[in-house]
């Protein structure tokens, strides 16, 4: 607008006023003990973070070796001979994998519904309420529940069936499904609080092109909302990655992934096996296996995964945050590759 | 009283409350701005005026409080009906009803007809109407996507063909660029149509809305208070343009701004309380109004 130049700064013969911090001195009593409180329960969660990262990283990089990344674990009493936690990172990845992909279409759908159309009403609030008792379910009563339907006999091409016609009811399927089920509320609560915060006139728009709800949920709402849904996958992935007992009832106690049958992938997947979480267990004092230093290796792999996972949710939640680095511009580059900036 | 000599000074209020300022005579001297001091635009008539729809007795509602009370009119093709009147007329809702978008509104009522080429809207398949009538928002909403998206998904689907990706074939790229055309945004935005909707400006949004709304291409364009949220020059481009546009398709426009009725309008349904007051020609009703409401109204711009 102006042409002129403007000044960099005051000229110097102009006296500067600077707000200064305010201290608690003047503060009341009770302020200031609430202050200094405050002050510790915050350096003291620091502390403890910072301990708990550190101590995993000491323990951990110290008995993480390369060759255990690619070794399967092997039953034995000494720890130097107890092989690597191959199959425990094969598994993590496999349950991640199933349990994903079975909860993110469900979840985005169901946040879909419950958003846009809620109808009928009462179907919608008791889907509500199912959501929620989920999402308070802890993990081991999903777990229980999830051996009881999958150890029925209908569903033994799922799992292995002995020879007497009892289904086993464990496999990473089993788990997997049961993993989606603890993922869902997350997905479907970060995906339609986004979907409400859209603005009505984006659908009023698609409304009045003649274009049907479904088609303005497909085309205009969920391409909008992806940095959410991204988000909602990525805490559900980390929650999977993180729970033990859907593992240790559903997946079985080995340690190795043993596939059932001779078909390759299907085989894999109706067989048990572990993952991090079960493996830390097993191999902490509290487990059979009693491999401490490899615990604390898995453990540490664990930790990074997750906090991996916790960082880019974050990046992922920053993508509002104008034009910084972030999804919306890498969905931008990813979808009009080739535009300018 | 003759509004036209000397020409009004428009101010544009950014509230939704009608203010002008009352006319006074240029100071020597001091230009105008092209904007400030617009004269209606000087058109031939429409070679062909028809009527499209047909408004007959409705009456709407939302809930029990009817916002639209027995109200008739027709709206042509060839011309621009302007719809004015205070905030709480029912103008809007009026205009909404023409292609239902009312009914998105839980518990909206409705009585009486509203037809379009002879046919009840509400026995047409409320897709096929809404393009067939489609709508111009106060506040722009393009699509997060870019500029080509943003117009490709007004057209038409393409049967048997639902893929999510549209592939551009040169039947879609050349209907893009003709909305893009119609609406006056081409040029402007020719160089890169992959850029991202939400970096246009204000007013480069909504011909771009505009332009989305011509690209299913409709039979009537509704417009509600298209230009309220953008400032003057952008105001005057759209101005001229819904003027160009009435040969092509019947324009309704919902405003708050009595200048721009004025500049734009053939004919003007003056809205009170939910009663269509006046009906006219935009000379008519604006230098000769019949009613007493209507002059008191329209006083309020010309002093």
């Amino acid at each position: 607008m102006a042409t002129g130049q403007l000044a960099p700064s005051p000229p110097p013969g102009l006296s500067i006023a600077r707000t200064g911090r305010e201290g608690t001195g003047s503060w009341p009593l009770v302020d200031r003990i609430a202050f200094w409180l405050c002050w510790i329960t915050g350096i003291g969660l620091c502390v403890t973070a910072i301990a708990i990262v550190l101590f995993m990283m000491v323990k951990g990089i110290s008995y993480l070796h390369l060759d255990m990344l690619v070794q399967s674990p092997a039953p034995s009493a000494i720890q130097s001979q107890s092989g690597g936690i191959l199959d425990p990172i094969v598994g993590t990845l496999i349950v991640a994998a199933i349990g994903t992909a079975i909860a993110a279409p469900i979840g985005v759908a169901l946040a879909a519904w419950l958003s846009e159309y809620r109808r009928p009403a009462w179907l919608a609030h008791t889907v509500e309420s199912a959501i929620e008792i989920i999402a308070g379910a802890p993990s081991v009563v999903l777990a229980l529940f999830g051996l009881l339907i999958f150890s029925q006999g209908f569903l033994g091409f799922l799992s292995q069936t002995a020879a007497n016609g009892a289904v086993y009811g464990r496999s990473f399927i089993a788990a997997g499904v049961v993993m989606a089920v603890l993922a869902l509320p997350l997905i479907v609560g970060s995906v339609r609080e986004a979907l409400e915060q859209l603005p009505d006139r984006l659908r009023e728009a698609s409304y009045a092109l003649g274009r049907t709800r479904a088609t303005t949920i497909r085309r205009v709402l969920l391409p909008s909302i992806r940095p959410s849904i991204a988000t909602g996958t990525v805490l559900g992935m980390g929650r999977i990655i993180g729970d033990t007992a859907i593992i240790r009832i559903l997946l079985g106690v080995s340690l190795t992934n043993q596939g059932v049958g001779h078909l390759p992938i299907i085989g894999a997947l109706r067989g048990t096996g572990s993952t991090l979480t079960s493996y830390v267990y097993e191999n902490s004092p509290a487990g059979e296996g009693n491999a401490p230093q490899k615990a604390y290796a898995a453990a540490f792999l664990l930790l990074v995964l997750v906090l991996a996972l916790n960082g880019l949710v974050t990046w992922l939640t920053n993508a509002g945050a104008g034009e910084r680095r972030g999804p919306r511009t890498a969905f931008r580059l990813l979808r009009f590759s080739g535009a300018q900036e | 009283m003759d509004p036209m000599m000397p020409p009004p000074v428009r101010r544009i209020a950014l509230d939704r409350d009608p203010f002008i300022a009352p006319p006074k005579p240029i100071a020597n001297g001091a230009a105008p701005t092209a904007v400030a001091a617009r004269p209606r635009a000087v058109r031939a008539p429409a070679p062909i005026v028809r009527e499209r729809m047909a408004v007959e007795s409705v009456w709407l509602a939302y809930g029990e409080n009817w916002v639209v009370r027995d109200v008739s009119l027709p709206v042509r093709q060839g011309e621009v009906l302007a719809m004015i009147g205070a905030s709480g007329s029912g103008k809007t809702t009026l205009l909404r009803s023409l292609n239902r978008l009312t009914e998105v509104t839980a518990g909206a009522a409705r009585a009486g007809r509203i037809s379009l080429d002879g046919n009840d809207i509400h026995e047409l398949e409320v897709n096929t109407l809404r393009r067939r009538v489609t709508m111009v928002f106060q506040q722009p909403n393009p699509f997060p996507m870019s500029i080509f998206d943003n117009v490709a998904y007004a057209l038409a689907e393409r049967p048997g063909r639902g893929g999510r990706r549209r592939r551009r074939s040169a039947k879609i790229e050349s209907a893009v660029n003709d909305a893009l055309q119609r609406a006056g945004l081409y040029d402007e935005v020719a160089s890169d149509l992959d850029r991202s909707a939400l970096r246009l400006s204000g007013g480069q949004q909504q011909r771009l809305c505009i332009a989305r709304a011509l690209a299913a291409e409709p039979e009537v364009l509704l417009l509600d208070e298209p230009c309220s949220a953008l400032d003057p020059i952008s105001t005057a481009i759209i101005e001229d343009l819904i003027v160009q546009l009435r040969e092509s398709v019947a324009v309704v426009i919902v405003t708050h701004n009595l200048q721009q009725a004025f500049r734009v309008a053939d004919h003007v349904a003056f809205m009170h309380l939910g009663e269509l007051i006046e009906y006219g020609s935009s000379e008519q009703v604006f230098d000769r109004p019949k009613r007493d409401r209507t002059r008191e109204y329209i006083s309020g711009a010309f002093g």
